[in-house]
């Protein structure tokens, strides 16, 4: 049984004598048909993905001949005693945490009244349908494009300066803040979005029962609508979260002299040539992001993603 | 939500603050294209259309343009067989370990672009090339259709949950067989999620630069990549900015289309990753 008719049978077939039969067949038996659908994403999945994300984890344990560069395929923890004991990693790891954490919360707090606004205080849906989209347009404008955008604004003499000289000020310029700055700029409407279906469906009656009971505006907000809508801004920090601790290219655009985590493992792949060492200290994002989706897991969060 | 005057201004301010956030720097893109200055200088000196000119004329870009479309289009067509698939699987069955496997599926997005970019490096180099299939755009297209997948299966899902069984049931019970039933009764009402899906799908592959870096051959680059290539060389830069005010303008197109296409029924397909 080849898993690809199931899921994309040729026209020809439907109205013949073995399409019939196979018809048939699939009809009578729920667990071929489930075979049939799952058999090959589940595999593209498995070996592919996670196939590859267990060889780059063995390979974490090999190391590299100094002399010719070539890979040595035995088991050594060489490259962990060194990520853990060299101090620059750690300030590095450290550094690139800060970042993410302060993206994920500069973002929760540009997405949250933008997303209450759409959602809970305008009447007009026409308003609502426009920030929606307005928002979530910049999503697909381009990793690049918006990383470009951002050097011209914060660069020496850029955009930012010239507008804030006529102030006597000047902007941060490139380094630790345009490198946070921008990356809050980019995953904003990742927060956005599922802070807004949150909201969304969150019943207005919700509110209104708390208003009644005399809360204000302020304690509504605060014991109400947040923890009900917690979910939605975990699954964004999910997003922001993971994403701005993986960045090294927005870094090496805004961020001057500043590097992260992600630049390691680049520079180790890339000018060095150490493929094992980029591995090992790749294992550094993935524990924790797992830990982090394994921690949130229960409060419903990947099913608002 | 009830609220008094003034805290209802402060926060429409706040909306209107964050669309500036969001709009300012990407208009300044767009009108820098027209700078007519060699090197960076803010506020623009002179309007020139030149640097449009000199980027649709350039080879690099050329090449690199073809490159991601041929890539966007190949990860696009696994991502749509698989993940069509995957969701049929995955809404309509209730089997041990779906939760697992639904986790599975959406952990190319949620870990760093790097981590997979370095796992498909690892594999791929180490796996691949001793039967001498060598990096290259190939490789691109496998990783790219990894998360490609990811936003197919999210559109079509959605969609399935929303259509319920009743109508393929219906078709059933008047005698269609199984294919029959799929192609005249499922489909159709598939339809737009699926073009939607592929829409963003394509927008993903064709924006993505951190896993092609790791996937991609010497010799193989796409339009990102030359971006990226090109951004720190100062003789290119107002060709660089041209092109990132061209993609700025082509990208929100298919986004656009996509959102049309699903429909008043769900708002903001355009974030539906």
């Amino acid at each position: 049984m080849s898993t690809s008719t199931a899921a994309t049978p040729s026209p020809a077939s439907a109205g013949g004598g073995s399409g019939r039969a196979l018809s048939r067949f699939f009809a009578l038996h729920a667990r071929s048909r489930l075979a049939a659908l799952l058999t090959a994403p589940l595999a593209w999945v498995l070996v592919l993905y996670i196939g590859s994300l267990a060889m780059m984890v063995v390979a974490a344990f090999w190391s590299v001949d100094s002399f010719t560069g070539s890979v040595i395929r035995n088991f050594s923890l060489a490259n962990f005693q060194t990520l853990f004991t060299e101090t620059v990693y750690r300030e590095v790891a450290l550094r690139s945490l800060g970042i993410a954490v302060s993206v994920t919360l500069i973002d929760a707090a540009l997405a949250l009244p933008i997303a209450l606004y759409a959602s809970k205080i305008t009447t007009s849906p026409r308003i609502r349908y426009a920030i929606v989209i307005l928002t979530t347009m910049p999503l697909w404008a381009g990793y690049l494009v918006k990383a470009y955008a951002w050097r011209i604004m914060l660069d020496t003499n850029g955009v930012l300066d010239w507008a804030l000289a006529p102030l006597g000020l000047h902007g941060p310029g490139l380094g630790l803040i345009a490198t946070t700055l921008a990356l809050s700029y980019l995953w904003l409407p990742y927060m956005i979005l599922p802070v807004y279906a949150a909201l969304d469906r969150l019943p207005n009656s919700v509110i209104d029962a708390s208003a009644d009971l005399g809360a204000g505006p302020g304690r509504t907000f605060r014991s109400v609508v947040v923890p009900i809508i917690l979910p939605g801004i975990i699954a964004g920090s999910i997003f922001t979260f993971s994403l701005s601790l993986g960045d090294y290219i927005m870094v090496k655009i805004v961020g001057g002299t500043t590097q992260m985590f992600a630049n390691i493992v680049y520079d180790n792949i890339g000018v060095a040539g150490n493929l094992p060492f980029a591995a090992a200290a790749a294992t550094f994002p993935i524990i924790v992001v797992v830990g982090y989706l394994a921690a949130v897991r229960r409060t419903g969060a990947l099913e608002n993603l | 939500m009830y609220l008094g005057r003034f805290p209802r201004i402060a926060l429409a301010f706040a909306v209107l603050a964050g669309l500036a956030f969001i709009y300012i720097p990407l208009g300044v893109v767009i009108i820098n294209s027209f700078n007519a200055s060699k090197v960076f200088s803010w506020p623009p000196t002179r309007f020139t259309t030149r640097w449009w000119s000199a980027a649709l004329d350039n080879e690099g870009v050329r090449a690199a343009l073809l490159t991601s479309v041929k890539a966007g289009l190949g990860a696009t067509l696994i991502a749509l067989l698989l993940g069509t698939a995957l969701s049929f699987a995955l809404v309509r069955y209730d089997f041990f370990g779906r939760s697992t496997v639904n986790f599975l599926v959406v952990l190319p997005i949620s870990l760093p672009g790097i981590v997979t970019g370095i796992a498909l490096n690892t594999s791929f180099t180490t796996l691949l090339q001793p039967f001498g299939i060598n990096l290259g755009l190939f490789t691109v297209v496998l990783g790219h259709a990894t998360f490609c997948i990811v936003v197919v299966f999210n559109n079509v899902s959605a969609r399935l949950r929303r259509m319920g069984t009743s109508l393929e049931e219906a078709s059933s019970d008047l005698g269609a067989s199984m294919f029959q039933t799929f192609f005249h009764v499922t489909l159709p009402q598939l339809r737009s999620a699926i073009v939607a899906g592929a829409l963003l799908a394509f927008a993903l592959s064709f924006d993505e630069i951190v896993v092609t870096t790791f996937t991609s051959g010497p010799g193989v680059q796409t339009l990102p990549q030359w971006i990226f290539n090109n951004l720190f060389r100062p003789n290119q830069g107002p060709i660089v900015n041209a092109v990132a005010a061209l993609l700025l303008i082509v990208f929100v197109l298919p986004v656009w289309l996509a959102e049309r296409m699903s429909g008043s029924e769900s708002r903001g397909t355009a974030g539906r990753l």
